[in-house]
């Protein structure tokens, strides 16, 4: 099944997403303990808290204490992620990655990926965003980002119903065709660039093998963040940089198995197979 | 040098268009966040706070029995995200063991505040102190008041003859019938909001609005002097009070007098 094997991340990654989402919709709506809440605060099993680490922060800085629990919560998940999986929220678990992926693919499909402006969004634009949602937060005394975020309108518009939820995801869907490759999840949203700055150490990492790579360029075409594969047709190594999703996609369309899923520390035959080429 | 310039220009830029996010996201959100009439779930902090410290992940609603809780939505006219009641169509149930508090992870919802200390003294949840909004009445459009029989609202009270009771008062229209006149409590009343949904009338006579609307506060000199337990209310203040206004600097002759020929 080549083809299968060509989208197997994808598949995986799709069947997480919906996975996660079945069970929210499951545990609010038909009362199963697995899952319950949404991606802001949810709790597993019933017992477990779950909190976005990002929501924390921001009624941190509405000056506002938060139950011990919703601390726990944001821990869990900042250990989760900043130690082992990796930016793999944006990529295995967020909704909204579905409807920018599929603004990404349309844009592919059609001429507005070769042609169309030369409008280029700083990569850095996210970090700005998280400080104005910061300094937002502080200055209106509510959790600024949590109230436009469109990745939890459209979350709880799925579960607990849409409302005018739907303008917004579309605003995002559009941006992402027209205006900008890769614009919102690559470039704006706050929440990726906060994933961003916490798995900066994680260990679940992309590794290159620079010996198997022969410079198609394929990985780097299909990366949603392509500056974190600097070192492609360079070096052999570990993708360092958290910004990358952990996607998966670059190794599906790799011919010549030059990428793999692997830790971030070097093992020893990684390296004398590279020194052997 | 010119790099230096470069790297200027892009932070001024950078900070430029920062600004004007900012600003604007400001403005958006500052008109968003009033909305004085919605009513919160049981154990709800003070709305300002509320607002600051909900997360908005439906834990509350999802754990709501009686799918009483609804999640605002976009276009719903309330703060996106949030729990509210919709008393007309469905209000809360008082449940003893108020799951939905319970289930707040952040303290929005604070279980302290529907918890009181039982006989041994040790402390449980009380959701008789749930204070979602107060129950008001217009006497205008309750039939009750025009003297047709109704004690809708009185019966279905949870906590009837202490948050609503009946006051008879005389029929001054027939001269020989009596008007029995439903009266709610704030001491007692919980904002549930079973009243309103029984109301009979066709928009709803009886309704919860939130305290902050629906109470006024006098202020703490006045003494209910036929209380003993209010005169010493005032017992520890000082004595003097005399209030300073540009109008009191004069003497009452001077400005009663002020402006006449």
């Amino acid at each position: 099944m080549p083809a299968m094997r060509a989208y197997r991340f994808m598949l995986l990654r799709r069947s997480s997403q919906a996975a996660i989402l079945g069970l929210f919709i499951c545990g609010n709506l038909l009362g199963w303990q697995a899952l319950r809440g949404t991606l802001s605060s949810s709790r597993v099993l019933d017992t477990v808290p779950l909190t976005d680490p990002f929501a924390l922060l921001q009624i941190i800085a509405t000056q506002h204490s938060v139950a011990s629990d919703a601390l726990l919560g944001g821990l869990i998940v900042i250990l989760f992620f900043g130690l082992l999986a990796g930016r793999a929220f944006c990529s295995w678990v967020c909704p909204l990655n579905v409807v920018t992926d599929a603004a990404g693919w349309l844009r592919k499909k059609t001429v507005l990926h070769v042609s169309g402006s030369r409008f280029v969004l700083s990569r850095k634009t996210r970090y700005g965003a998280i400080g104005v949602s910061l300094v937002v937060s502080f200055a209106t005394g509510i959790a600024a980002f949590e109230w436009i975020s469109p990745i939890t309108m459209l979350q709880r518009g799925i579960i607990f119903g849409m409302g005018l939820g739907w303008t917004l995801v579309l605003a995002v869907f559009l941006f992402d065709l027209f205006v900008q490759r890769d614009g919102f999840c690559g470039h704006v949203c706050p929440l990726g660039g906060f994933h961003a700055s916490i798995t900066r150490f994680s260990l679940i990492r992309i590794r290159h093998d620079q010996g198997k790579c022969t410079s198609c360029g394929k990985c780097l075409d299909i990366c949603p963040e392509q500056q974190v594969l600097q070192m492609v047709g360079k070096a052999s190594g570990a993708v360092t940089s958290g910004a990358c999703t952990n996607c998966g996609r670059c190794i599906e369309v790799c011919d010549d198995d030059a990428m793999k899923f692997g830790i971030r520390f070097s093992p020893a035959k990684q390296g004398t197979r590279s020194a052997g080429t | 040098m010119p790099e230096r310039r470069t790297f200027m220009l892009a932070m001024a830029r950078g900070l430029g268009a920062a600004s004007i996010g900012g600003l604007a996201w400001t403005g958006f959100l500052d008109g968003k966040k009033d909305y004085p009439t919605v009513l919160r779930p049981p154990g709800a902090v003070a709305e300002k706070d509320f607002l600051a410290t909900c997360t908005k992940c439906g834990l509350c609603v999802a754990a709501c029995p009686y799918e009483a809780l609804i999640l605002a939505k976009p276009g719903d006219e309330r703060p996106i995200g949030t729990p509210y009641f919709h008393m007309r169509e469905n209000p809360c149930r008082m449940c003893r063991d108020i799951p939905c508090t319970v289930a707040c992870p952040t303290g929005a919802l604070d279980r302290s505040l529907v918890s009181g200390a039982d006989d041994h003294g040790s402390v449980v949840l009380d959701v008789n102190k749930t204070r979602i909004g107060l129950a008001v009445i217009d006497r205008e459009t309750c039939i009750a008041f025009w003297g047709i029989q109704c004690d809708a609202c009185y019966r279905t009270c949870p906590l009837i003859d202490k948050a609503v009771t009946v006051e008879y008062l005389r029929n001054e229209r027939t001269g020989k019938h009596t008007i029995m006149a439903p009266v709610v409590h704030s001491d007692h009343c919980t904002g549930c909001g079973m009243c309103e949904r029984a109301c009979v009338t066709k928009k709803a006579s009886i309704f919860v609005l939130p305290r902050e609307l629906a109470m006024g506060e006098s202020s703490g000199r006045y003494v209910k002097g036929w209380e003993s337990a209010d005169e010493e209310r005032i017992s520890g203040l000082p004595e003097d009070t005399t209030t300073v206004t540009p109008r009191s600097e004069k003497s009452p002759l001077d400005y009663l007098n002020a402006g006449e020929p």
